[in-house]
């Protein structure tokens, strides 16, 4: 048979009609609410105890629960467990596990599960890791219930339990989290309201989650962390979109539901829409900070680090952080403002006029020699960045001989962890930021401490510190922690270990058919309804 | 042909050991630590010791490079640092938007440029020259971003025809997969678009001088049949060479658009991986992009042979 030009044309036309006409499978099989979701950043890492990553965190919320949580008021609420119980010499907190928790493969959740988590936790968290300094023991005592065993009254045990960020107390299967702690998980099963579908998992493009239908919420209204969560969608998908203007583009053309941080330069662009919603959903914001090199001259004199607290400006840096003063605020407070330990005890060096003067009498006073100051920046983070140059910037005009060392946040983290002199790839200043909860009090305030080269990047030594800090952990009450914490904090004027640039709020945005979004510090997906 | 094919392909083995060996050296001496990244925040020295330890990282660079390029050899490509898996799962998950892209970007590239660059060698110095040759400058010098920014504002958020982002797979229809490709191809495809319609204009300006031309052109020969029956076919193995040189520029040109059109790609994949010094990710891309290259170049030489019968290995 000899095909004519014409009727190979005709069955191609046919052909290719029937292919573009046809349901794809993405249609044939979609049904029920998907809810399309732009994480702050890319999901490479799936365990919460061996990253701090916010992102990893917040995937952790997703698809574990937590025996503990705190809520808006900062009260700890029972969450996996159904409570607890403290034995008169206030040593022995016996905690039972709520009905109806079972792991996302079907098995139910053991006190064992329980210990083995923890025990997991404290290897890596410091508040775990000082909870666990006084814990004699921590046994099982049946499948639903297990004691923690104190050598001394820990009055923050439960603060400890429902610490809200990095790194969660997440409760694991014991098998998983028998895992060494310097060594990922391979398992990603849970007992959170949401199942994590390891098939589909991209990582650094997409994660989806499907909804626990087994999981049984706590009847109490959500609240932070704490309270019920009820899942409203069939499935949420965290889709990567690594350029932001193609992601304000997503977000306005609706090929996705919600961007969680949108940067602030988009943020107008955003809000001038009519079909989306900007709103600032964490109520403590984030707290920009200054960081010392404590090891090496210049700043491992305080009369440096002091001088700068005479000149930096916080309205300056909110703006070049946020973009606007309204979102955010000065916070001239070594704890997060707006919670119990925030203070502005001393404060009045930073909010007094800035005075070039007395920066450059502080700096003549410490015996400076004019030496080379590396400040340290990242420009694919612009809330670095920003803050580099205006630190850089009042260093310079006090007199310092500053110079912004730009990289990426790759190689910052990586020079930040280098001990040694300039000359040697060191470095002298690095700026960086928290999330409120991270700075909330000196349990969690990883810069806030004085344990030297044991500490955290910058080794700010100061034993006076430490002792106000193990002074802390034993207050027996709120008005006692206050009160040591307003201590901690005129000390801190003193050697400085960092400066507080600004608190500021990074704004949410997403399309108006999404309610019920929870106001709490980090983003929760459960009670999120698609109309 | 075969001997010469078989000699070929064996030489490409000691050009890939010096791509190893050069990748592998460049990120030894790349400054950067991933234990430090890995370690976290609230890690001791002996803790980012240990990691190293853990990692190999300590080790001298020849027993690394060693390992390294034995378990090559038996396909095993590592392990990425930060996500804990096969690092051949991880290219395996990219291969298809990368190849897709790729591919109808050099399609709809070839289709367009090579009958423009035809036409403005037919018509040269005429309005139509002008025009293909004013399209090729503005094709040179239109960042793809820009252009995909252009695109994008106008055909997915003006018009709504097409999607913003991402990538469907071809195993959920036809039409899913292909609207989302149009956008990156065209964005993409346009520096290439330029590039094989000047070369393709200036090949067949020198053969459409050729007295063979005059020739046919005096014999009444149709103006297509001559174009390309007798020009275009001669003057096809630089046009071949450039399409061959430019999937080098292709592969570049992939990051950016995989970035601005959030396709899950190769280009993506790597670009993440150097952020983070997730070593085995950057060294395996790397090697497998050397490879296609090296065989691309293989294949355009082959190709001379059916274009140019003096041209004989």
């Amino acid at each position: 048979m000899k095909l004519s030009f014409s009727s190979v044309l005709k069955a191609s036309a046919l052909v290719a009609a029937a292919v573009l006409l046809a349901p794809s499978d993405a249609t044939a099989q979609s049904g029920g609410k998907t809810l399309r979701f732009i994480p702050q950043s890319d999901l490479r890492v799936l365990d919460p105890i061996w990253t701090t990553g916010y992102v990893v965190r917040n995937h952790a919320y997703m698809i574990y629960d937590v025996l503990f949580a705190v809520d808006a008021d900062f009260n700890v609420k029972p969450q996996m467990a159904e409570g607890y119980t403290l034995s008169d010499d206030k040593l022995t907190y016996t905690i039972t596990l709520r009905d109806g928790l079972k792991w996302h493969d079907g098995a139910p959740v053991t006190s064992a599960d329980a210990i083995a988590s923890l025990e997991r936790w404290s290897k890596k968290d410091p508040f775990g890791g000082t909870l666990y300094q006084n814990v004699a023991s921590v046994e099982k005592v049946n499948d639903k219930s297990f004691k923690i065993v104190l050598r001394k009254p820990f009055p923050l045990i439960m603060d400890a339990l429902a610490k809200p960020s990095s790194n969660v107390p997440f409760i694991m299967p014991e098998r998983v989290a028998k895992t060494d702690a310097n060594e990922q998980i391979k398992e990603t099963i849970g007992s959170g309201p949401f199942r994590f579908v390891a098939g589909e998992w991209v990582p650094g493009v997409k994660a989806v989650y499907a909804k626990n239908t087994d999981y049984v919420p706590r009847k109490e209204p959500p609240s932070w962390g704490s309270g019920g969560k009820v899942v409203k969608v069939d499935r949420v998908e965290w889709v990567t979109i690594p350029d932001t203007a193609t992601a304000a583009a997503a977000l306005a053309a609706g090929e996705v539901d919600w961007w969680e941080q949108p940067p602030g330069d988009l943020v107008p662009l955003l809000s001038r829409n009519r079909d989306i919603k900007v709103e600032n959903i964490d109520p403590l914001g984030s707290i920009g900070i200054v960081r010392f090199n404590h090891l090496h001259p210049p700043f491992n004199n305080p009369k440096m680090r002091q001088a700068l607290l005479h000149v930096i400006n916080q309205r300056d840096y909110l703006l070049g952080i946020a973009g606007d003063e309204k979102n955010g605020k000065p916070c001239m407070s070594f704890f997060t403002c707006g919670t119990p330990m925030a203070s502005t005890v001393g404060s009045e060096v930073m909010s007094a006029a800035r005075s070039l003067d007395k920066g450059k009498a502080l700096v003549a006073e410490s015996g400076y020699k004019g030496e080379k100051v590396v400040v340290l920046s990242a420009t694919d983070q612009p809330i670095v960045h920003a803050q580099a140059l205006l630190t850089t910037d009042a260093l310079k005009k006090i007199g310092v001989n500053a110079e912004v060392a730009v990289s990426d946040w790759g190689t910052l983290l990586n020079r930040r962890a280098n001990k040694e002199t300039n000359d040697k790839g060191g470095w002298n200043i690095f700026h960086t930021w928290w999330v409120g909860t991270d700075l909330a009090n000196p349990a969690v305030n990883a810069p806030m401490r004085g344990n030297g080269e044991r500490g955290w990047f910058g080794w700010s030594n100061d034993e006076e510190l430490e002792k106000l800090r193990t002074a802390w952990f034993d207050a027996p009450d709120v008005a006692a922690q206050k009160k040591i914490a307003e201590d901690i904090q005129k000390r801190g004027w003193e050697v400085v270990p960092f400066i507080p640039t600004a608190q500021f709020i990074l704004p949410t945005a997403f399309r108006r058919n999404i309610e019920g979004v929870i106001i709490a510090p980090v983003t929760f997906l459960w009670n999120v309804e698609k109309k | 042909m075969f001997a010469y094919i078989v000699r070929r392909l064996l030489a490409t083995i000691p050009v890939m050991g010096v791509v190893a060996l050069f990748v592998f050296s460049l990120l030894y001496l790349t400054p950067g630590d991933p234990a430090v990244i890995i370690a976290g925040d609230f890690a001791t020295g002996d803790d980012v010791a240990r990691i190293r330890a853990k990692l190999g990282l300590d080790r001298p660079f020849g027993v690394r490079f060693g390992e390294w390029a034995w378990a090559i050899l038996r396909g095993d490509l590592g392990i990425s640092i930060f996500t804990n898996l096969p690092v051949t799962t991880l290219i395996g998950q990219r291969v298809e938007p990368t190849v897709a892209l790729t591919l109808s970007t050099l399609l709809v590239a070839v289709v367009l440029a090579v009958p423009m660059g035809v036409l403005a060698a037919w018509k040269a110095g005429r309005w139509l020259d002008r025009l293909v040759m004013g399209f090729a400058v503005l094709g040179f010098s239109v960042p793809i971003f820009v252009l995909a920014y252009l695109l994008i504002f106008f055909f997915s958020i003006y018009l709504e025809w097409l999607p913003v982002q991402g990538y469907t797979s071809i195993s959920q229809g036809f039409w899913p997969f292909l609207e989302r490709l149009i956008l990156p191809s065209v964005a993409l495809g346009v520096t290439y678009i330029a590039l094989i319609a000047r070369i393709t204009r200036a090949s067949m300006l020198e053969v459409l001088s050729q007295d063979y031309i005059r020739t046919a052109e005096a014999k009444g020969l149709a103006a297509d049949k001559v174009l390309v029956g007798h020009a275009l076919k001669n003057a096809a193995v630089p046009i071949i060479t450039i399409i061959g040189i430019g999937i080098a520029l292709l592969i570049s040109g992939v990051v950016v658009t995989e970035t601005v059109f959030a396709i899950p790609g190769i280009g993506r994949l790597v670009v993440d991986a150097i952020l983070r010094r997730d070593y085995p990710i950057i060294q395996g891309v790397i090697l497998i992009f050397s490879a296609v290259y090296v065989l691309i170049n293989l294949a355009v030489d082959i190709s001379y042979t059916f274009l140019d019968p003096r041209i004989r290995y």
